[in-house]
Protein backbone atom coordinates (compact mmCIF):
# COMPACT_ATOMS: atom_id res chain seq x y z
CA UNK A 1 0.00 0.00 0.00
CA UNK A 2 2.22 2.77 1.24
CA UNK A 3 4.70 3.17 -1.39
CA UNK A 4 7.38 5.60 -0.62
CA UNK A 5 9.19 4.08 2.48
CA UNK A 6 8.02 0.30 2.31
CA UNK A 7 11.18 -1.26 1.49
CA UNK A 8 13.37 0.31 4.31
CA UNK A 9 15.32 -2.07 6.34
CA UNK A 10 15.05 -2.56 9.95
CA UNK A 11 18.06 -0.95 11.57
CA UNK A 12 17.42 2.14 9.41
CA UNK A 13 13.87 2.96 11.07
CA UNK A 14 15.21 5.50 13.55
CA UNK A 15 16.59 7.63 11.57
CA UNK A 16 14.89 7.47 8.62
CA UNK A 17 12.00 9.97 7.31
CA UNK A 18 9.46 7.39 8.63
CA UNK A 19 7.75 9.01 12.06
CA UNK A 20 4.76 6.92 12.69
CA UNK A 21 5.01 3.75 11.04
CA UNK A 22 2.18 1.57 10.67
CA UNK A 23 1.40 -2.25 9.82
CA UNK A 24 -1.25 -4.90 9.37
CA UNK A 25 -3.29 -3.01 12.28
CA UNK A 26 -6.00 -4.65 13.55
CA UNK A 27 -8.45 -3.69 16.23
CA UNK A 28 -11.57 -4.61 17.06
CA UNK A 29 -14.44 -2.96 19.63
CA UNK A 30 -16.57 -5.73 20.62
CA UNK A 31 -17.51 -7.69 17.76
CA UNK A 32 -16.72 -4.98 15.03
CA UNK A 33 -13.42 -4.60 13.46
CA UNK A 34 -12.49 -0.89 13.19
CA UNK A 35 -9.16 -1.73 11.56
CA UNK A 36 -8.54 -4.67 10.30
CA UNK A 37 -5.10 -4.56 8.10
CA UNK A 38 -3.99 -0.98 8.22
CA UNK A 39 -0.54 0.50 6.80
CA UNK A 40 0.25 4.11 7.62
CA UNK A 41 3.66 5.84 7.27
CA UNK A 42 3.69 9.26 8.51
CA UNK A 43 6.76 11.25 7.24
CA UNK A 44 8.61 13.38 9.76
CA UNK A 45 8.40 17.37 8.87
CA UNK A 46 5.19 16.97 7.18
CA UNK A 47 1.22 17.30 7.65
CA UNK A 48 -0.49 14.10 7.26
CA UNK A 49 -4.32 14.19 7.35
CA UNK A 50 -6.40 11.12 8.12
CA UNK A 51 -9.97 11.22 6.69
CA UNK A 52 -13.03 8.97 6.52
CA UNK A 53 -17.11 9.39 7.50
CA UNK A 54 -17.68 9.50 10.59
CA UNK A 55 -17.39 6.52 12.62
CA UNK A 56 -14.21 4.84 10.96
CA UNK A 57 -12.40 5.00 13.93
CA UNK A 58 -9.88 8.20 12.58
CA UNK A 59 -10.05 9.39 16.61
CA UNK A 60 -9.29 5.94 17.97
CA UNK A 61 -6.78 5.56 15.36
CA UNK A 62 -4.88 8.59 17.15
CA UNK A 63 -5.07 7.03 20.77
CA UNK A 64 -3.56 4.03 19.28
CA UNK A 65 -0.79 5.39 18.25
CA UNK A 66 -0.57 7.68 21.56
CA UNK A 67 -1.20 4.19 23.34
CA UNK A 68 -3.93 4.97 25.43
CA UNK A 69 -5.16 2.09 23.40
CA UNK A 70 -4.01 -1.16 22.25
CA UNK A 71 -4.50 -3.09 19.27
CA UNK A 72 -5.22 -6.28 18.90
CA UNK A 73 -2.85 -7.35 15.91
CA UNK A 74 -0.24 -5.86 13.74
CA UNK A 75 2.63 -3.09 14.89
CA UNK A 76 2.62 0.96 15.61
CA UNK A 77 6.02 2.33 15.74
CA UNK A 78 6.75 5.57 16.49
CA UNK A 79 9.98 7.42 16.20
CA UNK A 80 11.28 3.48 16.33
CA UNK A 81 9.75 2.35 19.25
CA UNK A 82 6.93 -0.38 19.19
CA UNK A 83 4.22 1.54 21.32
CA UNK A 84 2.11 -1.02 22.14
CA UNK A 85 5.25 -2.65 23.61
CA UNK A 86 6.02 -0.23 25.93
CA UNK A 87 5.94 -0.30 29.42
CA UNK A 88 4.04 2.06 31.56
CA UNK A 89 7.04 4.90 32.01
CA UNK A 90 8.54 4.04 28.13
CA UNK A 91 5.24 5.23 27.31
CA UNK A 92 4.69 8.20 29.89
CA UNK A 93 7.87 9.06 28.29
CA UNK A 94 7.09 8.96 24.85
CA UNK A 95 3.96 11.00 26.04
CA UNK A 96 6.27 13.83 26.74
CA UNK A 97 7.30 14.14 23.11
CA UNK A 98 3.82 13.81 21.49
CA UNK A 99 1.23 16.73 21.43
CA UNK A 100 -2.78 15.79 21.47
CA UNK A 101 -5.19 18.56 20.28
CA UNK A 102 -8.77 16.84 21.42
CA UNK A 103 -11.69 17.55 19.97
CA UNK A 104 -13.41 19.50 22.68
CA UNK A 105 -9.43 20.93 23.84
CA UNK A 106 -9.79 18.83 26.82
CA UNK A 107 -8.50 21.72 28.88
CA UNK A 108 -8.57 21.56 32.71
CA UNK A 109 -11.46 23.60 33.92
CA UNK A 110 -10.67 24.70 37.27
CA UNK A 111 -7.30 26.44 35.49
CA UNK A 112 -6.97 29.45 34.01
CA UNK A 113 -5.72 29.82 30.54
CA UNK A 114 -1.98 30.83 31.55
CA UNK A 115 -2.32 27.40 34.46
CA UNK A 116 -3.52 25.43 31.79
CA UNK A 117 -0.58 25.91 29.42
CA UNK A 118 1.97 26.52 32.04
CA UNK A 119 0.21 22.34 33.37
CA UNK A 120 2.49 20.40 31.24
CA UNK A 121 5.99 22.16 32.86
CA UNK A 122 5.33 22.50 36.33
CA UNK A 123 4.32 18.92 36.07
CA UNK A 124 7.27 17.69 34.27
CA UNK A 125 9.87 20.28 34.76
CA UNK A 126 11.45 21.80 37.90
CA UNK A 127 11.78 25.20 35.72
CA UNK A 128 11.55 28.54 38.05
CA UNK A 129 8.11 30.45 38.05
CA UNK A 130 9.90 33.08 36.03
CA UNK A 131 10.91 31.19 32.86
CA UNK A 132 7.46 29.06 33.13
CA UNK A 133 6.22 32.69 32.23
CA UNK A 134 8.06 33.24 29.63
CA UNK A 135 6.95 30.07 28.22
CA UNK A 136 3.89 30.30 28.57
CA UNK A 137 3.59 33.81 27.27
CA UNK A 138 5.25 32.66 24.24
CA UNK A 139 3.37 30.04 23.43
CA UNK A 140 0.18 32.27 24.20
CA UNK A 141 1.73 34.67 22.12
CA UNK A 142 2.05 31.89 19.16
CA UNK A 143 -1.53 31.25 19.05
CA UNK A 144 -2.51 35.09 19.66
CA UNK A 145 -3.91 34.98 22.88
CA UNK A 146 -1.57 36.34 25.17
CA UNK A 147 -4.19 38.87 26.45
CA UNK A 148 -6.33 36.00 27.15
CA UNK A 149 -4.30 34.69 29.84
CA UNK A 150 -6.81 35.60 33.09
CA UNK A 151 -9.37 34.06 31.56
CA UNK A 152 -10.97 30.75 32.68
CA UNK A 153 -11.77 28.05 30.44
CA UNK A 154 -15.52 28.54 30.25
CA UNK A 155 -14.95 32.24 29.01
CA UNK A 156 -13.41 31.33 25.96
CA UNK A 157 -15.44 30.25 22.36
CA UNK A 158 -14.53 27.15 21.19
CA UNK A 159 -12.19 28.80 18.48
CA UNK A 160 -10.12 30.16 21.47
CA UNK A 161 -10.39 27.28 23.90
CA UNK A 162 -8.49 24.88 20.70
CA UNK A 163 -5.88 27.35 20.44
CA UNK A 164 -5.03 27.42 23.89
CA UNK A 165 -4.90 23.86 24.01
CA UNK A 166 -2.63 24.11 20.85
CA UNK A 167 -0.78 26.56 23.04
CA UNK A 168 -0.22 23.46 25.76
CA UNK A 169 0.38 20.88 23.68
CA UNK A 170 3.14 22.85 21.89
CA UNK A 171 4.38 23.46 25.85
CA UNK A 172 6.75 20.81 26.01
CA UNK A 173 8.20 21.50 22.48
CA UNK A 174 6.81 18.06 20.97
CA UNK A 175 8.23 16.55 17.89
CA UNK A 176 4.69 15.59 16.59
CA UNK A 177 1.21 17.06 17.17
CA UNK A 178 -2.13 14.89 16.73
CA UNK A 179 -5.18 17.12 15.70
CA UNK A 180 -8.74 15.58 16.23
CA UNK A 181 -11.14 16.94 14.33
CA UNK A 182 -10.00 21.00 14.62
CA UNK A 183 -12.17 22.07 12.27
CA UNK A 184 -15.71 20.50 13.51
CA UNK A 185 -18.19 23.51 14.89
CA UNK A 186 -15.86 26.73 13.98
CA UNK A 187 -16.78 29.56 12.55
CA UNK A 188 -15.12 30.49 9.03
CA UNK A 189 -12.75 32.89 11.21
CA UNK A 190 -11.53 30.67 13.66
CA UNK A 191 -11.27 27.71 10.60
CA UNK A 192 -9.05 30.09 9.06
CA UNK A 193 -6.87 30.72 12.18
CA UNK A 194 -6.94 27.30 13.37
CA UNK A 195 -5.88 25.86 9.43
CA UNK A 196 -2.63 28.74 9.62
CA UNK A 197 -1.54 28.20 12.87
CA UNK A 198 -1.62 24.22 12.07
CA UNK A 199 0.66 24.73 9.13
CA UNK A 200 2.87 27.84 10.52
CA UNK A 201 3.38 25.90 13.76
CA UNK A 202 4.52 22.72 11.89
CA UNK A 203 6.84 24.71 9.68
CA UNK A 204 8.15 26.73 12.53
CA UNK A 205 8.87 24.36 15.06
CA UNK A 206 9.80 21.79 12.95
CA UNK A 207 7.03 19.50 13.66
CA UNK A 208 5.26 16.00 12.22
CA UNK A 209 1.50 17.17 12.63
CA UNK A 210 -1.51 14.53 12.07
CA UNK A 211 -4.56 15.94 11.25
CA UNK A 212 -8.25 13.44 12.04
CA UNK A 213 -10.63 15.27 10.35
CA UNK A 214 -14.07 15.04 7.85
CA UNK A 215 -13.54 19.05 6.38
CA UNK A 216 -12.59 18.20 3.18
CA UNK A 217 -11.30 21.58 2.02
CA UNK A 218 -9.43 23.03 4.88
CA UNK A 219 -7.84 19.70 5.54
CA UNK A 220 -6.75 19.09 2.08
CA UNK A 221 -5.30 23.01 2.05
CA UNK A 222 -2.65 22.55 4.46
CA UNK A 223 -1.73 19.05 3.97
CA UNK A 224 1.06 17.10 2.21
CA UNK A 225 -0.67 13.83 1.70
CA UNK A 226 -3.82 12.31 2.66
CA UNK A 227 -4.47 9.09 4.00
CA UNK A 228 -8.16 8.00 3.12
CA UNK A 229 -9.76 5.35 5.81
CA UNK A 230 -13.36 3.82 5.03
CA UNK A 231 -14.76 0.36 6.65
CA UNK A 232 -11.37 -0.70 8.22
CA UNK A 233 -9.07 -0.38 5.30
CA UNK A 234 -6.98 2.10 3.88
CA UNK A 235 -8.42 2.72 0.43
CA UNK A 236 -6.63 5.58 -1.13
CA UNK A 237 -3.70 7.62 -0.43
CA UNK A 238 -2.02 10.27 -1.68
CA UNK A 239 -1.49 13.95 -2.15
CA UNK A 240 -4.13 15.91 -2.07
CA UNK A 241 -4.33 16.68 -5.61
CA UNK A 242 -4.09 13.49 -6.70
CA UNK A 243 -6.78 12.15 -3.82
CA UNK A 244 -9.40 15.29 -5.01
CA UNK A 245 -8.92 13.74 -8.57
CA UNK A 246 -9.35 10.09 -7.56
CA UNK A 247 -10.53 7.07 -9.91
CA UNK A 248 -12.63 5.53 -6.89
CA UNK A 249 -16.23 6.36 -6.72
CA UNK A 250 -16.10 6.70 -3.45
CA UNK A 251 -13.30 8.80 -2.56
CA UNK A 252 -14.64 11.41 -5.50
CA UNK A 253 -17.94 11.32 -3.80
CA UNK A 254 -16.71 11.78 0.03
CA UNK A 255 -14.10 14.33 -1.55
CA UNK A 256 -16.42 16.48 -3.39
CA UNK A 257 -19.42 15.51 -0.80
CA UNK A 258 -21.92 14.51 -3.35
CA UNK A 259 -25.13 13.55 -1.48
CA UNK A 260 -25.34 10.26 -3.62
CA UNK A 261 -23.27 7.90 -4.91
CA UNK A 262 -21.57 4.18 -3.86
CA UNK A 263 -22.46 5.69 -0.37
CA UNK A 264 -26.55 5.49 -0.64
CA UNK A 265 -28.31 8.22 0.85
CA UNK A 266 -31.07 6.45 2.03
CA UNK A 267 -30.51 4.06 5.04
CA UNK A 268 -31.09 0.06 4.11
CA UNK A 269 -34.62 -0.52 4.53
CA UNK A 270 -37.14 -2.56 2.88
CA UNK A 271 -38.94 -1.38 -0.91
CA UNK A 272 -40.57 1.94 -0.01
CA UNK A 273 -44.02 0.94 -1.93
CA UNK A 274 -44.18 -2.31 0.27
CA UNK A 275 -43.40 0.18 2.94
CA UNK A 276 -46.21 2.62 2.42
CA UNK A 277 -48.97 -0.49 2.07
CA UNK A 278 -48.13 -1.87 5.36
CA UNK A 279 -50.46 -1.56 7.85
CA UNK A 280 -49.96 -1.49 11.54
CA UNK A 281 -46.53 -0.92 13.63
CA UNK A 282 -44.57 2.50 12.72
CA UNK B 1 -36.18 -20.48 34.70
CA UNK B 2 -32.85 -21.19 32.62
CA UNK B 3 -33.04 -17.36 31.87
CA UNK B 4 -34.26 -16.02 34.79
CA UNK B 5 -30.80 -18.41 36.35
CA UNK B 6 -28.79 -16.94 33.65
CA UNK B 7 -30.02 -13.16 34.73
CA UNK B 8 -29.31 -13.41 37.94
CA UNK B 9 -25.63 -14.85 37.18
CA UNK B 10 -24.66 -11.98 34.99
CA UNK B 11 -25.77 -9.73 37.79
CA UNK B 12 -23.76 -11.34 40.17
CA UNK B 13 -20.21 -11.42 37.64
CA UNK B 14 -20.96 -7.54 37.36
CA UNK B 15 -21.37 -6.29 40.36
CA UNK B 16 -17.88 -8.74 41.49
CA UNK B 17 -16.11 -7.39 38.31
CA UNK B 18 -17.20 -3.82 39.44
CA UNK B 19 -16.32 -4.70 42.80
CA UNK B 20 -12.72 -6.26 41.26
CA UNK B 21 -12.07 -3.23 39.48
CA UNK B 22 -12.81 -1.00 42.39
CA UNK B 23 -10.39 -2.86 44.36
CA UNK B 24 -7.74 -2.48 41.81
CA UNK B 25 -8.63 1.08 41.26
CA UNK B 26 -7.64 1.97 45.11
CA UNK B 27 -4.49 0.22 44.61
CA UNK B 28 -3.48 2.40 42.09
CA UNK B 29 -5.21 5.38 43.66
CA UNK B 30 -3.13 4.56 47.02
CA UNK B 31 0.41 4.35 44.63
CA UNK B 32 -0.01 7.70 44.04
CA UNK B 33 0.18 8.85 47.74
CA UNK B 34 4.00 8.97 48.32
CA UNK B 35 3.76 11.49 45.00
CA UNK B 36 1.26 13.95 47.46
CA UNK B 37 3.81 14.10 49.91
CA UNK B 38 5.78 16.58 47.77
CA UNK B 39 2.67 18.84 46.93
CA UNK B 40 0.50 18.83 49.83
CA UNK B 41 -1.02 22.24 48.26
CA UNK B 42 -3.18 19.92 45.97
CA UNK B 43 -4.65 17.66 49.21
CA UNK B 44 -4.65 20.95 50.79
CA UNK B 45 -6.75 22.31 47.98
CA UNK B 46 -9.11 19.41 48.06
CA UNK B 47 -9.52 19.82 52.31
CA UNK B 48 -10.69 23.22 51.67
CA UNK B 49 -13.89 21.71 48.84
CA UNK B 50 -14.69 18.49 50.40
CA UNK B 51 -14.59 19.95 54.04
CA UNK B 52 -14.48 23.45 54.48
CA UNK B 53 -17.25 24.17 51.95
CA UNK B 54 -19.43 20.95 53.70
CA UNK B 55 -19.05 22.97 56.80
CA UNK B 56 -22.42 25.09 56.66
CA UNK B 57 -24.80 21.65 56.37
CA UNK B 58 -23.22 20.12 58.96
CA UNK B 59 -23.09 22.81 61.71
CA UNK B 60 -26.56 23.19 60.69
CA UNK B 61 -27.72 19.41 61.26
CA UNK B 62 -25.17 19.26 63.63
CA UNK B 63 -27.39 21.76 65.75
CA UNK B 64 -30.51 20.32 65.00
CA UNK B 65 -29.97 16.89 65.79
CA UNK B 66 -28.69 18.12 69.17
CA UNK B 67 -31.49 20.43 69.69
CA UNK B 68 -34.10 17.42 68.90
CA UNK B 69 -31.66 15.47 70.99
CA UNK B 70 -32.34 17.40 73.79
CA UNK B 71 -35.83 17.60 73.54
CA UNK B 72 -36.58 13.91 72.85
CA UNK B 73 -34.04 13.12 75.58
CA UNK B 74 -35.20 15.04 78.42
CA UNK B 75 -39.44 14.08 77.47
CA UNK B 76 -37.60 10.49 78.17
CA UNK B 77 -35.81 11.62 81.60
CA UNK B 78 -37.48 13.62 83.17
CA UNK B 79 -40.02 10.84 83.87
CA UNK B 80 -37.33 8.76 85.93
CA UNK B 81 -36.48 12.23 87.37
CA UNK B 82 -33.05 11.53 85.46
CA UNK B 83 -33.16 14.84 83.64
CA UNK B 84 -29.47 15.45 84.96
CA UNK B 85 -28.35 13.09 82.62
CA UNK B 86 -29.23 14.83 79.78
CA UNK B 87 -25.79 15.78 78.88
CA UNK B 88 -24.37 12.12 79.38
CA UNK B 89 -27.46 10.98 76.65
CA UNK B 90 -26.92 13.75 74.34
CA UNK B 91 -22.81 13.29 73.87
CA UNK B 92 -22.96 9.59 73.94
CA UNK B 93 -25.62 9.31 70.97
CA UNK B 94 -23.34 12.22 69.18
CA UNK B 95 -20.04 10.99 69.80
CA UNK B 96 -20.81 6.87 69.36
CA UNK B 97 -23.40 7.28 66.69
CA UNK B 98 -25.15 10.29 65.14
CA UNK B 99 -21.97 12.02 65.12
CA UNK B 100 -20.32 9.69 62.36
CA UNK B 101 -23.14 8.12 60.86
CA UNK B 102 -24.75 11.18 60.25
CA UNK B 103 -21.78 13.19 59.00
CA UNK B 104 -21.22 10.95 56.85
CA UNK B 105 -24.53 10.57 55.51
CA UNK B 106 -24.21 14.23 54.89
CA UNK B 107 -21.16 14.10 53.83
CA UNK B 108 -22.12 11.36 50.71
CA UNK B 109 -24.71 13.97 49.60
CA UNK B 110 -22.79 17.33 49.50
CA UNK B 111 -18.98 15.98 49.12
CA UNK B 112 -19.46 12.70 47.68
CA UNK B 113 -21.77 13.20 45.01
CA UNK B 114 -19.98 16.48 44.06
CA UNK B 115 -16.89 14.34 43.62
CA UNK B 116 -18.25 11.85 41.48
CA UNK B 117 -20.16 14.69 39.51
CA UNK B 118 -16.16 16.48 39.11
CA UNK B 119 -14.49 13.18 38.02
CA UNK B 120 -16.78 12.11 35.91
CA UNK B 121 -17.51 14.92 34.05
CA UNK B 122 -13.68 15.79 33.52
CA UNK B 123 -13.94 11.83 31.94
CA UNK B 124 -17.31 13.15 30.15
CA UNK B 125 -14.61 16.29 28.13
CA UNK B 126 -11.96 14.51 27.75
CA UNK B 127 -10.03 15.63 30.46
CA UNK B 128 -8.53 12.98 32.18
CA UNK B 129 -7.49 11.59 28.74
CA UNK B 130 -5.70 14.85 27.93
CA UNK B 131 -3.96 14.34 31.20
CA UNK B 132 -3.01 11.02 30.26
CA UNK B 133 -2.22 12.18 26.75
CA UNK B 134 0.37 14.95 28.60
CA UNK B 135 1.85 12.00 30.60
CA UNK B 136 0.18 12.73 33.88
CA UNK B 137 -1.70 9.71 35.52
CA UNK B 138 -5.20 11.43 36.20
CA UNK B 139 -5.29 8.58 38.81
CA UNK B 140 -2.46 10.20 40.89
CA UNK B 141 -2.95 13.73 39.45
CA UNK B 142 -6.72 14.39 39.83
CA UNK B 143 -8.11 11.33 41.97
CA UNK B 144 -5.36 10.58 44.48
CA UNK B 145 -5.56 14.03 45.98
CA UNK B 146 -9.31 13.94 46.20
CA UNK B 147 -9.22 10.72 48.03
CA UNK B 148 -6.74 11.86 50.76
CA UNK B 149 -8.72 15.00 51.43
CA UNK B 150 -11.61 13.62 51.55
CA UNK B 151 -10.55 11.22 53.96
CA UNK B 152 -9.06 13.90 56.25
CA UNK B 153 -12.34 16.07 56.01
CA UNK B 154 -14.54 13.28 56.67
CA UNK B 155 -13.71 12.50 60.44
CA UNK B 156 -13.24 16.83 60.92
CA UNK B 157 -16.56 16.96 60.09
CA UNK B 158 -17.88 14.31 62.26
CA UNK B 159 -16.19 15.52 65.40
CA UNK B 160 -17.74 18.95 64.67
CA UNK B 161 -20.84 17.69 63.98
CA UNK B 162 -20.43 16.46 67.55
CA UNK B 163 -19.15 19.04 69.17
CA UNK B 164 -21.80 21.65 67.74
CA UNK B 165 -24.95 19.11 68.67
CA UNK B 166 -23.54 18.71 71.97
CA UNK B 167 -23.84 22.59 72.15
CA UNK B 168 -27.68 22.16 70.95
CA UNK B 169 -28.93 19.67 73.50
CA UNK B 170 -27.02 22.35 75.83
CA UNK B 171 -29.47 25.56 74.78
CA UNK B 172 -32.09 23.25 74.34
CA UNK B 173 -31.87 21.25 78.03
CA UNK B 174 -30.07 24.27 79.97
CA UNK B 175 -31.51 27.16 78.53
CA UNK B 176 -35.04 26.31 77.68
CA UNK B 177 -35.51 23.47 79.63
CA UNK B 178 -34.27 24.27 83.18
CA UNK B 179 -31.92 21.39 83.86
CA UNK B 180 -29.40 21.95 85.64
CA UNK B 181 -25.87 23.88 84.15
CA UNK B 182 -23.46 21.85 86.10
CA UNK B 183 -24.74 18.80 86.49
CA UNK B 184 -25.29 19.02 81.84
CA UNK B 185 -21.39 19.25 82.00
CA UNK B 186 -19.94 17.31 84.61
CA UNK B 187 -22.01 13.95 84.45
CA UNK B 188 -20.87 14.18 80.43
CA UNK B 189 -17.31 14.80 81.53
CA UNK B 190 -17.39 11.64 84.03
CA UNK B 191 -19.63 9.34 81.94
CA UNK B 192 -18.38 9.98 78.42
CA UNK B 193 -14.57 7.83 78.40
CA UNK B 194 -12.06 8.85 75.92
CA UNK B 195 -11.36 5.39 74.79
CA UNK B 196 -14.39 3.84 74.70
CA UNK B 197 -17.11 6.69 73.16
CA UNK B 198 -14.37 9.17 71.55
CA UNK B 199 -11.94 6.94 70.42
CA UNK B 200 -14.35 4.12 69.02
CA UNK B 201 -16.30 7.44 67.21
CA UNK B 202 -13.55 8.77 66.06
CA UNK B 203 -12.55 5.16 64.03
CA UNK B 204 -16.13 4.69 62.69
CA UNK B 205 -15.70 8.45 61.67
CA UNK B 206 -12.38 7.42 59.48
CA UNK B 207 -13.58 4.27 58.24
CA UNK B 208 -16.59 5.97 56.66
CA UNK B 209 -14.90 8.50 55.77
CA UNK B 210 -12.61 5.88 54.16
CA UNK B 211 -15.59 4.41 52.34
CA UNK B 212 -17.67 7.28 51.15
CA UNK B 213 -14.46 8.88 49.34
CA UNK B 214 -13.49 5.13 47.52
CA UNK B 215 -16.80 4.87 46.57
CA UNK B 216 -17.23 8.27 45.40
CA UNK B 217 -13.71 8.37 43.22
CA UNK B 218 -14.70 5.34 42.33
CA UNK B 219 -18.04 5.81 40.75
CA UNK B 220 -16.90 9.17 39.01
CA UNK B 221 -14.07 7.60 37.45
CA UNK B 222 -15.70 4.70 36.35
CA UNK B 223 -18.99 6.58 35.53
CA UNK B 224 -19.77 6.38 31.54
CA UNK B 225 -18.67 9.79 29.80
CA UNK B 226 -21.79 10.84 29.35
CA UNK B 227 -24.19 13.17 30.48
CA UNK B 228 -26.47 10.31 31.78
CA UNK B 229 -23.43 7.86 32.23
CA UNK B 230 -22.33 11.67 35.03
CA UNK B 231 -25.71 11.52 36.37
CA UNK B 232 -26.43 7.66 37.28
CA UNK B 233 -22.80 7.42 38.77
CA UNK B 234 -23.73 10.33 41.27
CA UNK B 235 -26.72 8.51 42.37
CA UNK B 236 -25.06 5.83 42.39
CA UNK B 237 -22.15 7.13 44.65
CA UNK B 238 -25.09 8.63 47.39
CA UNK B 239 -27.23 4.97 47.25
CA UNK B 240 -23.81 3.35 47.48
CA UNK B 241 -21.95 5.37 49.96
CA UNK B 242 -25.23 5.58 52.17
CA UNK B 243 -25.82 1.66 52.52
CA UNK B 244 -22.18 1.08 53.00
CA UNK B 245 -22.05 3.57 56.17
CA UNK B 246 -25.29 2.25 57.86
CA UNK B 247 -24.17 -1.36 57.42
CA UNK B 248 -20.50 -0.66 58.49
CA UNK B 249 -22.49 0.74 61.27
CA UNK B 250 -23.78 -2.00 62.17
CA UNK B 251 -20.55 -4.24 62.14
CA UNK B 252 -18.39 -1.61 63.50
CA UNK B 253 -20.97 -1.04 66.54
CA UNK B 254 -21.29 -4.64 67.35
CA UNK B 255 -17.04 -5.08 67.06
CA UNK B 256 -16.91 -1.85 69.79
CA UNK B 257 -19.65 -2.29 72.05
CA UNK B 258 -21.20 -5.76 71.84
CA UNK B 259 -18.66 -7.25 74.49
Amino acid sequence: MPKQTRKTTKKHEKDDDVLVRIRGLRFARGDRWIFDGVDLDIPRGKVTAIMGPSGTGKTTLLRLIGGQLRPDAGSIQVDGLEVPKLSRRELYALRKRLGMLFQSGALLTDLSVYDNVAFPLREHTDLPESMIRNLVLMKLQAVGLRGARHLMPSQLSGGMARRVALARAIALDPMMIMYDEPFTGQDPISMGVLVQLIRLLNDALSLTSIIVSHDVQETAAIADYIYVISGGKVIEHGPPREIMHSSSPWVRQFMQGLPDGPVPFHFPAQPYLDDLLAEGEA
Amino acid sequence: MIEALRRLGRIGLGFFERLGRGHLFLLSVLGGLPGLFLRPRLVVQQVYSTGVLSLLIIVVSGLFVGMVLGLQGYNTLVDFGAEESLGVMVALSLVRELGPVVAALLFAGRAGSALTAEIGLMKATEQLSGMEMMAVDPVHRVVAPRFVGGFLAMPLLAAIFSAVGVMGGYFVGVGLLGVDDGAFWSQMQAKVDLHDDIANGVIKSVVFGFVVTWIAVFEGYDAEPTSEGVSRATTRTVVHASLAVLGLDFVLTALMFGD
